[in-house]
């Protein structure tokens, strides 16, 4: 099967297959499509597909949903994930699977609001209070967006934890030539019920502290509580200090790099050319144009490694650590003001490195030559 | 002081309430609802807001949610959404009408069926005693110290406003409490009961408030008690069910764009097209990108044209490769076809950065206007031979005579993505379109 599909048709596709029975949107440019996709797609599975009254309730309902059993979705660009963030900290704390789309238009508040750009980056990791850690993953390409999707629903299943799938406008609505024969359809995985028959019901306990509690879904087997507030392993408030420890460190190490990796093979994609000084580090629709640039770069016998982060939180820095030895010059554009070159900067020893950043803030794709012209520059330090 | 005794799913321990408070009052009284309902726990869920009363559904052996500030409505949307066989109650202050007031009046205009209890005690209580939606004029509160002076807002009028179910008013005084609220949660769709209570802390002290003020209030704002406005109509997930869940399943055709015609693209090919509304562009150039791809070849199309849809200009973008296309930024096409003033508009500074090895084709109306440039200029008179099939079809005819002249892939390439891909009707026009302007081309019909 042979398509001419973009990024947005995509990952309505691949949430019908990830088993998304529910989703909640608002109108905005450039993720439009997807609300649309979803209303056509769901009632065809027998699921529910709403315009909300704006996006607060868009994420309220999908917490709800989800909750009571559903594989749930909502789809925005920056400013409605302004307007999730406070329900996004809810969904950290009251543990609850969710995949939010992020389909990032240029510049803060309303910005260049049909135009690309890539300026959500901190902002969907900080972008609620409390500081505590989300999963965000990006695709590449329009198969991406596909497999990223299913991938996006399996990790916020068995996290259970919100799971941005990081989008922008140019991967969301370019159309591209889609070969199905070649795209890998990951195995669907659903989050893990407590089983039926057991007596009682602890809707936060856990044994390790990393450990994922068991779900129970509202309307089933069991009395379920769900809370925004510090809780015990039943759901009540939480006023003991050395409890509360605990609580809010469980949500924090209950997911980590190693444990993502397991569920989800594509953390980053190392292109690496020994003997190479160069590294490029890209991530979403950027790393079209650094793969483009590195090679050109290459045809004309340049040595130039190439880095995408498919795994942007939590920061894959394992792999990072290992992409970066042997490299002099890291390369790093960013459709944005410079944001995940920060990480980047946090983890190598700049005293031995040097990081050259490529901010392109225009709304228009980041050309390979303008990265070609960096990694030239920087060619035998 | 609260214990409840003999309640039915309430715990019998004390309620963590102010001695006086009205809250410690209603909830025995929804207790006794839910029994003279005989609801299962399992199936039940309170769905508290935040606020004093956020504190309750701990108290309760029933299935329990509690949200953020004000949105407690949304979760209990998207709970009957998922699961409706379940009873789902919402426990709100008129804090959280306030700051929810847009998820009340849109649950109640869509008819859901959960139920919705306001403790409304005229003011915050948890966080001090501010004011709030419903704070009578000149009311006493920490934010309103010399008297409130705006009106307090009526929540069953608004349930009235946009016809939603079910809406009463009510007091900790009223002895039918426990029934209305029965009535409320059994009511098959939207409803509400706004209970007039007491906050001892905070209200009721700085306003001298007691049971003869209360009465006076409810007189002076002509607030109605009992139920205020009921009508049967249909329930939202009903409909959804009826409407959507039900549609009759249209049979979609599955497109393969597999390979079968071959193509003579020698190298990375970028091509725009620039037209204005109501020239189908963006869906013919959906056509063409296919028709390519069933020549071999790989395809992108992005598309640009202003918010107001209907009117202005409308530029497709589309590039052609014989391998995967990863930078799809076009800063100078090898190939612009123009076909109206509002797409040669937008594209005049990609005229100015073309090269001389590239083409600009363009209809025959327009050349006056194209600025400068150093690209090869054809010329067709694309408008007027669309004009006399269909005037929207000038899109997919320039596109057949940009292919008869390059020769990128065959002419019976797009024809069959017109096949392939649009409604018998539309395509009849298209392929007589294509006919048109390829012909164009045959009649040498193009100056340079
Ligand atoms: C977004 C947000 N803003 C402010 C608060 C602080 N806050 C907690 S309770 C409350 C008001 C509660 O008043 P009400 O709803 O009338 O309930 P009551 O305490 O009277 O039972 C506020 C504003 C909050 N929790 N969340
Ligand atoms: S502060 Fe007011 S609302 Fe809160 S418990 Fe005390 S009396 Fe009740």
């Amino acid at each position: 099967m042979i398509e001419f599909l973009d990024g947005n048709e995509a990952i309505v596709k691949g949430a019908i297959d990830a088993g998304c029975k529910f989703f909640a949107g608002y109108p905005i440019t450039p993720a439009t499509p997807i609300l649309l996709g979803m209303m056509q797609e769901l009632p065809k599975v027998g699921g529910f597909a709403i315009q909300a009254e704006d996006e607060i309730a868009s994420i309220g309902f999908c917490i709800g949903a989800s909750m009571a059993g559903k594989k749930a979705m909502t789809a925005t660009s920056g400013p409605g994930i302004s307007l999730y963030s406070e329900n996004i900290g809810l969904a950290i704390m009251g543990e609850t699977p969710l995949v939010i789309v992020d389909v990032q238009r240029q510049g803060p508040a309303t910005g260049s609001a049909t135009k690309d750009g890539q300026g959500d980056i901190q902002f969907i990791r900080w972008g609620t209070s409390g500081g505590y850690p989300i999963i965000a993953i990006s695709p590449t390409t329009v198969e991406e967006c596909y497999t990223f999707t299913i991938y996006a629903f399996n990790l916020t299943e068995i996290f259970r934890v919100p799971v941005f799938l990081v989008s922008s406008k140019e991967l969301s609505m370019t159309r591209q030539r889609i070969d199905w024969s070649r795209i890998e359809k990951p195995e669907v995985i659903d989050r893990k019920y407590l089983p039926e028959d057991a007596n009682e019901y602890k809707p936060y306990y856990f044994e390790n502290i990393d450990d994922v509690p068991l779900f129970s879904p509202f309307g089933g087997k069991h009395i379920v509580r769900y809370t925004t507030s510090t809780h015990d392993e039943y759901g009540n408030l939480l006023t003991t200090p050395e409890k509360i420890q605990i609580m809010m460190e469980h949500l924090d190490k209950k997911i980590n790099e190693e444990k993502i990796k397991k569920y989800f093979p594509h953390i980053v994609k190392f292109d690496k050319q020994d003997d190479a000084e160069i590294l490029v580090i890209s991530y979403g629709i950027t790393a079209r144009s650094a793969i483009e640039a590195v090679e050109l770069a290459r045809s004309q016998g340049l040595k130039v490694s190439h880095l995408i982060i498919n795994l942007l939180w939590p920061v894959p820095e394992s792999e990072i650590k290992k992409a970066t030895i042997g490299a002099k010059t890291i390369i790093f554009p960013e459709m944005n003001n410079g944001q995940y070159v920060l990480e980047i900067e946090r983890i190598v020893d700049k005293s031995k490195v040097k990081i050259v950043r490529i901010n392109q803030m225009d709304t228009t794709l980041i050309n390979p030559r303008k990265i070609l012209i960096e990694i030239i520059k920087n060619n035998g330090g | 002081m609260a214990i409840v005794k003999n309640a039915v799913y309430m715990k019998e321990v004390e309620l963590p309430f102010c001695p006086g408070c009205g809250h410690s009052q209603i909830l025995p009284q929804l207790d006794k609802a839910m029994a003279k309902l005989n609801l299962d726990p399992r199936k039940t869920v309170l769905v508290t807001d935040i606020g004093c009363v956020g504190l309750s559904d701990q108290y309760f052996n029933v299935s329990a949610f509690h949200g953020l500030h004000g949105r407690s409505i949304t979760y209990a949307c998207g709970l009957k959404m998922a699961n409706p066989e379940l009873t789902v109650i919402v426990l709100m202050g008129d804090g959280g009408l306030g700051i929810g007031g847009t998820h009340f009046i849109n649950a109640a205009r869509r008819n859901i069926d959960i139920t919705v209890i306001i403790f409304n005690n005229f003011n915050f209580g948890m966080t001090g005693g501010e004011h709030s939606v419903t704070t009578p004029f000149g009311g006493k509160t920490a934010t309103t110290y010399l008297g409130n002076i705006e009106y307090p807002l009526d929540a069953c009028s608004l349930v009235q406003a946009v016809n939603g179910g079910f809406a009463a008013r009510s007091t900790i005084f009223d002895k039918n409490l426990a029934d209305l609220i029965a009535e409320a949660i059994a009511f098959k769709g939207f409803s509400v009961v706004d209970v007039w209570e007491y906050c001892t802390a905070y209200y009721v002290p700085r306003n001298e408030l007691n049971k003869e003020k209360m009465m006076k209030l409810l007189e002076t704002y002509g607030f109605k008690t009992g139920i205020v406005h009921k009508v049967e109509r249909k329930e939202y997930i009903e409909s959804y069910r009826e409407v959507y869940l039900n549609q009759p399943q249209k049979q979609v055709k599955q497109i393969s764009l597999d390979t079968e015609f071959e193509n003579n693209l020698t190298q990375k090919t970028e091509i725009i097209i620039a037209g204005a509304a109501g020239q189908k562009v963006k869906s013919s150039a959906t056509v063409f990108g296919s028709s390519a791809i069933l020549s071999g070849l790989y395809a992108t199309q992005k598309d640009d044209y202003p918010i107001t849809i209907m009117t202005g200009h409308s530029v497709s973008e589309i590039i052609l490769d014989k391998k995967e296309i990863n930078y799809t930024g076009i800063e100078s096409p090898d190939y612009l076809i123009i076909i109206a003033p509002e797409g040669l508009a937008k594209v005049k500074r990609i005229i100015q950065s073309m090269r001389e090895t590239s083409t600009i084709i363009i209809d025959d109306n327009l050349v006056s206007l194209l600025p400068d440039t150093k690209a090869k200029v054809e010329i067709f008179p694309f408008r007027k031979t669309a004009n006399a099939i269909d005037r929207f079809s000038i899109t997919i005819l320039s596109l057949a005579t940009f292919l008869a002249r390059t020769n990128l892939f065959p002419i019976e390439a797009l024809k069959k993505a017109v096949k392939l891909t649009q409604k018998e009707a539309i395509a009849e026009i298209n392929l007589k379109a294509i006919d048109a302007g390829a012909k164009l081309v045959e009649e040498g019909a193009y100056a340079k």
